[in-house]
């Protein structure tokens, strides 16, 4: 701690604290009250939006590793091109894709108009929430694909001599070590991911970013609300980062 | 041959009419968008490493003030959405130059969105550019740069000859991260209207209902420049690895 407050530091955040002063009191803040709920609801959304795909994009990654570092090639290859797909092309194309293209087309089936499902599927949220995990479950499919291949194979074999089973032998020697070692990867990605969840605003999901598009849209406010997003963000993904270094080390203790 | 497959699935002759390159089609306006695309990820990635090669030198071998300065820049741009910052910068960017511009008396101008698209994500590439260069200069043996130095070369010569061509190899898996990240970054620049290859998509897209045809033939495009580059990029690491130790092919 005594190296942080060097005398060039406590300058520096003097400087940053009138700057943040200067903002509190000479920026235009009087929406904040107004639109308050419905920032705390975007917040929300946007919040179980991201916790959501990467709880979906996750438990798509490990099988997709898994086919891709030790599957057969009829399933590896498969694998590797969704992979490719994901990683190749702009999320924003796949959001429309899904939104535009699987939206049109659902309506022209009777059954599916029909069924119980539809009131769900006629909402903006259930196509971002899909192309979010989607995108999710192809980045983190190459990051699992490194990491069960990074499992010294005598670990497995050791496993097998001890009479485990196949399923045996991943749950309890090869997933928790391939997690340990992808874990600060992952984290990366997942503050990608948060970095990624405005897009859902461009097809109707009033996320956190869409309440602050509209400040700017009915106000005129154009620095204010995207200062405020912005340091709202940073917060989120600072949070994230630290409950996955929490996690680390958790998970990673007696790893060599 | 491609007759005989139109017979087999009629609906691909629309989809061949929708994307021919003539005005009818809409071909022409994806490759205008997609050179566009293409044009503005080039200047970003150009400038991103022109920011990442002064920000890792900051970094490594500038004052306490710049270096924490450096640090707050890229924990900003790698913490708050590309899409917020590009919207900030734009304005903030057009605000500041018509404010200089007044101060000389000249009249305000309307910046290109080419040259806004490229400055914005120019300056987010060289937060992360900054971090990949930093650490491919960190991993230079430190006795190269001293014996460079003991030779009496000048610190521009020390980085010209010896610790540039040496962290090169080191640093280009992470640039070419960071070039697919620029070029999928481009599809961002829809949302405040420029008229790269995904907006140009979703216009075509809009007008014929053909949703499926155009985002497809879109990610198609978008597939075959990465590719491409994932190839470039491969053949230059493999060229640049020559003649260091334990390298391969």
């Amino acid at each position: 701690m005594r190296a942080f407050w060097q005398p060039h530091r406590v300058g520096l955040l003097a400087i940053a604290l009138a700057l943040a002063l200067w903002a509190a009191f000479s920026m235009r803040w009087g929406w904040i009250p107004r639109y308050a709920p419905l920032a705390v609801e975007g917040l929300w959304r946007t919040i179980w939006l991201l916790a959501l795909s990467v709880l979906i994009g996750f438990s798509l990654a490990v099988p997709l590793g898994l086919a891709q570092a030790a599957g057969p090639f009829w399933l590896a290859a498969p694998a590797r091109w969704f992979c490719t797909l994901i990683r190749g092309t702009p999320l924003l194309l796949q959001v429309w894709l899904i939104y535009y293209g699987l939206g049109s087309l659902f309506p022209q089936f009777p059954w599916i108009r029909q069924s119980d499902l539809w009131p769900i599927l006629r909402q903006a949220w259930p196509y971002a929430l899909l192309a979010l995990s989607l995108s999710y479950a192809g980045y983190e499919g190459e990051v699992m694909r490194g990491a069960f291949k990074s499992v010294p194979r005598g670990q497995l074999e050791a496993g097998r001599a001890f009479g485990f089973s196949r399923f045996a032998t991943f749950r309890r020697i090869w997933f928790p070590q391939a997690l340990a070692r992808a874990l600060p990867t992952l984290g990366g990605e997942t503050v990608l991911q948060l970095k990624a969840t405005p897009l859902v605003a461009t097809i109707t999901v009033i996320d956190i970013y869409a309440v602050a598009s509209r400040v700017r849209q009915d106000t005129f406010i154009i620095y204010e609300p995207l200062l405020l997003l912005a340091v709202i963000y940073m917060a989120v993904a600072g949070l994230i980062a630290l409950a996955f270094r929490m996690a680390e080390r958790r998970f990673v203790r007696g790893l060599g | 041959m491609i007759e005989s497959l139109f017979d087999l699935w009629p609906g691909l002759r629309a989809s061949a009419n929708l994307l021919a390159l003539e005005p009818p089609g809409w071909g022409g306006n994806l490759l205008r968008g997609a050179a566009n695309s293409l044009i503005i990820a080039l200047g970003a990635f150009a400038l991103g490493l022109m920011i990442g090669i002064g920000g890792a030198l900051g970094k490594l071998g500038g004052g306490p003030v710049t270096r924490d300065l450096l640090a707050v820049y890229t924990t900003v741009v790698r913490a708050v959405p590309e899409l917020i910052l590009i919207l900030l910068l734009y304005y903030a960017g057009t605000d500041i130059l018509n404010q200089l511009l007044a101060l000389l008396g000249q009249r305000p101008v309307e910046i290109s969105g080419l040259a806004a698209g490229i400055g914005v994500l120019g300056v987010v590439q060289g937060a992360y550019a900054t971090e990949v260069l930093r650490g491919a200069i960190q991993a230079v043996p430190k006795g190269q740069i001293d014996a460079a130095r003991a030779y009496g070369m000048t610190p521009v010569q020390v980085f010209r000859r010896v610790t540039a061509p040496a962290m090169l190899p080191l640093a280009l898996p992470g640039l070419s991260n960071l070039w697919l990240i620029a070029t999928k970054d481009t599809a961002l620049l829809a949302i405040v209207g420029f008229s790269e290859l995904t907006l140009e998509t979703r216009q075509a897209a809009g007008s014929t209902r053909a949703y499926f045809t155009f985002f497809l033939a879109a990610g198609v495009i978008y597939l075959l420049m990465t590719l491409v580059s994932g190839r470039v990029f491969g053949w230059l690491e493999a060229r640049y690895r020559r003649g260091q130790a334990g390298a391969r092919a």
